[in-house]
């Protein structure tokens, strides 16, 4: 546990009758990709957006870095360190690709309210975030508007954006959502190189990338994590198999 | 390519603003000149405004707010001058002024801390509510100034002799528009600057996607308020020389209809374009110049053509010209 760099104990949230997410008990550790798996509407989301804090929970404690961050915001969260994805794009749709990634830059160096140097020409923020660019291979879509890049490139992007955060953990909700096997492919291996820089949490339906990936697996069934444990462990789990991989297996 | 094109249209905008007053000089028709003057007035307000609802995505309908207050600072301050009643005598002596250089920075100190205020409060809400609510602000102080007869109220406060600036005849119609035509391009230089500063590019990033702000750790309110005040400022600077102009100020100037006129500049000529509030300000003056006159509903067609470009043109009338933009 000493070294778990985010925990969640009796994290919990409900919206009218329906549990979310229900007594969550998680840890995330130092190196490792930890896979969030479950059916539609398990919560999966839901638990990514308590943890980044653009939902409150009705109950329990998120701690990171070890401290308790319950009382913290969004923003406040994002610049401790907390990088999240959104399983559906949420990008800058009229910025160019370049200047979706340079936002994140100006938050990281935290001087924003800058009012008169021009900051296309700025260096310390079009160098690392062109670095980026290059290491997710969007460094030809620069100059291109993040409207007007393809679905499988701002699955890129979003990764692109967390990357230039520097964040001390990840929170990647299902980043291979409508890639194409041949996108999927190339982000497990990306990802699989990612986790020595900051620890994964990994919501994912895409199974064989989770099970490339993950040094351990929760599985979320109606809000509840029914299972923990390795690949081979949630593999040969009879709840797991009955609730969820049952279909596939 | 159509960067080339705007920078065209807007060449066209620029020269044309300070070529018809010279021309209407050598033809000794003043009243044009007033007219060009007020041109550039009212462009400044709309620079001011499309700061934030151009650049900034927010709906403020309370302009009028900074503009009358802007009018009002001119107003008062020339009237205790020159009434060579001083504005308090304890615990410290303050006097009027007829020094524009003065006025200015009284307008902009006090419309920087209302637009803290109001920004504060409205800030907090979107869309509509915040539609209203400046609406609702400005009304107040509107409403204020009609029941405070001090200045005038209702009847408004007149300044006898245009104030002063260092080393112009500001009474010299053409040397007044040249000091406004001035004034109107450090706001827009000062606005083109901002917009593409870091504070600039996370404003117009508050604008496409709040969420995505938040989670890069850029809290949208403080941007957004820092934008209110600096709009409110540039719009307060247009509403004292507005006041100058017509040595004269009431509470038509605070009122909701201007609020209106000046969106009216920036949405007709181009909601988040640098020249739009020029092109929408000057498009405004001609139809109610060439219109007014002769036809009591003019505001009829300019209602149609308002209606055609939110519908079918949303880069107003730079937008149509100079075509649509790669990105920002
Ligand atoms: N803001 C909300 N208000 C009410 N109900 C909500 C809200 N957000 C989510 N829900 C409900 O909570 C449940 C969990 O939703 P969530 O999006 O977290 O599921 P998920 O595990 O991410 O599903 P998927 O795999 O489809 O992405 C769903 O039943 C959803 O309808
Ligand atoms: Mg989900």
């Amino acid at each position: 546990m000493s070294d778990a760099i985010l925990s969640l104990s009796d994290v919990t949230k409900q919206f009218g009758s329906l549990l979310a997410s229900d007594s969550v008990t998680l840890d995330l550790r130092a190196g490792e990709i930890h896979a969030l798996i479950g059916p539609n509407g398990a919560g999966k989301s839901t638990l990514i957006k308590q943890i980044a804090g653009e939902i409150k929970s009705d109950r329990g404690d998120i701690h990171f870095n070890g401290q308790n961050i319950n009382a913290l915001d969004a923003v406040a969260r994002s610049r401790m360190g907390l990088a999240r994805t959104f399983q559906v794009s949420s990008l800058m749709p009229e910025f160019s690709v370049l200047q979706n990634v340079m936002l994140a830059r100006q938050s990281v160096s935290g001087k924003v309210f800058r009012f008169f140097k021009p900051v296309l020409g700025d260096k310390s923020l079009v160098d690392p975030a062109m670095a980026q660019l290059e290491r997710v291979g969007l460094a030809d879509r620069a100059q291109m508007r993040a409207a007007d890049i393809s679905h499988g490139e701002r699955r890129q992007l979003e990764m692109a954006v967390a990357l230039a955060l520097e964040p001390k953990a990840f929170l990647l909700d299902e980043p291979m959502a409508g890639m194409g096997p041949e996108g999927s492919k190339r982000l497990t291996g990306f990802l699989d190189g990612l986790r020595g820089q900051a620890p994964i949490l990994l919501v994912e339906h895409d199974m064989d990338a989770v099970f490339a990936l993950a040094d351990r697996i929760s599985v979320l069934v109606y809000g509840r994590i029914i299972a923990t444990g390795t690949v081979d462990e949630i593999r040969g789990n009879d709840d797991v198999k009955r609730a969820y991989l049952g279909e596939e297996a | 390519m159509t960067m080339n094109r705007e920078f065209l249209i807007n060449s066209i905008l620029a020269i044309a603003l300070i070529t018809v007053p010279l021309i209407a000089l050598g033809m000794d028709e003043p009243f044009i000149i007033t007219l060009a003057t007020k041109v550039a007035i009212f462009a400044m307000a709309g620079v001011g405004l499309n700061l934030v609802l151009g650049y900034g995505g927010l709906v403020s309908f309370g302009h009028a707010a900074f503009f009358g207050i802007g009018g009002y600072a001119a107003g008062i301050l020339a009237s205790h001058a020159l009434n060579y009643e001083p504005i308090m005598e304890s615990p410290f002596l303050i006097e009027g002024t007829t020094q524009m250089i003065v006025i200015w920075i009284v307008a902009l100190v006090v419309s920087a801390l209302v637009a803290l205020v109001i920004g504060a409060i409205t800030l907090r809400t979107s869309g509509v509510y915040f539609i209203m609510i400046t609406l609702a602000f400005a009304q107040m102080i509107y409403y204020f100034a009609i029941s405070w007869p001090a200045y005038g109220g209702e009847d408004g406060l007149s300044i006898y002799v245009r104030n002063g600036f260092p080393g112009i005849n500001t009474l010299d119609p053409i040397s007044f528009f040249a000091l406004c035509a001035v004034m109107l391009a450090i706001a827009m230089v000062f606005s083109a600057v901002l917009i593409r500063s870091r504070f600039g590019l996370a404003l117009q990033g508050a604008r496409q996607n709040a969420q995505r702000m938040t989670a890069v750790g850029i809290a949208p309110f403080r941007i957004r308020l820092v934008a209110f005040v600096i709009s409110a400022m540039i719009t307060a600077l247009a509403g004292a020389l507005y006041a100058d102009l017509n040595r004269f100020v009431s509470p038509t100037m605070l009122s909701w209809h201007m609020s209106g006129e000046i969106m009216v500049f920036v949405i007709l000529g181009g909601v988040g374009r640098l020249f739009g509030p020029l092109a929408g300000a000057a498009l405004y003056i001609i139809l109610e110049h060439l219109l007014g006159g002769v036809w009591e509903f003019w505001q009829l067609p300019l209602g149609v053509l308002l209606l055609l470009v939110v519908l079918f043109a949303r880069g107003g009338l730079v937008g149509v010209l100079a075509g649509e933009r790669k990105h920002v």
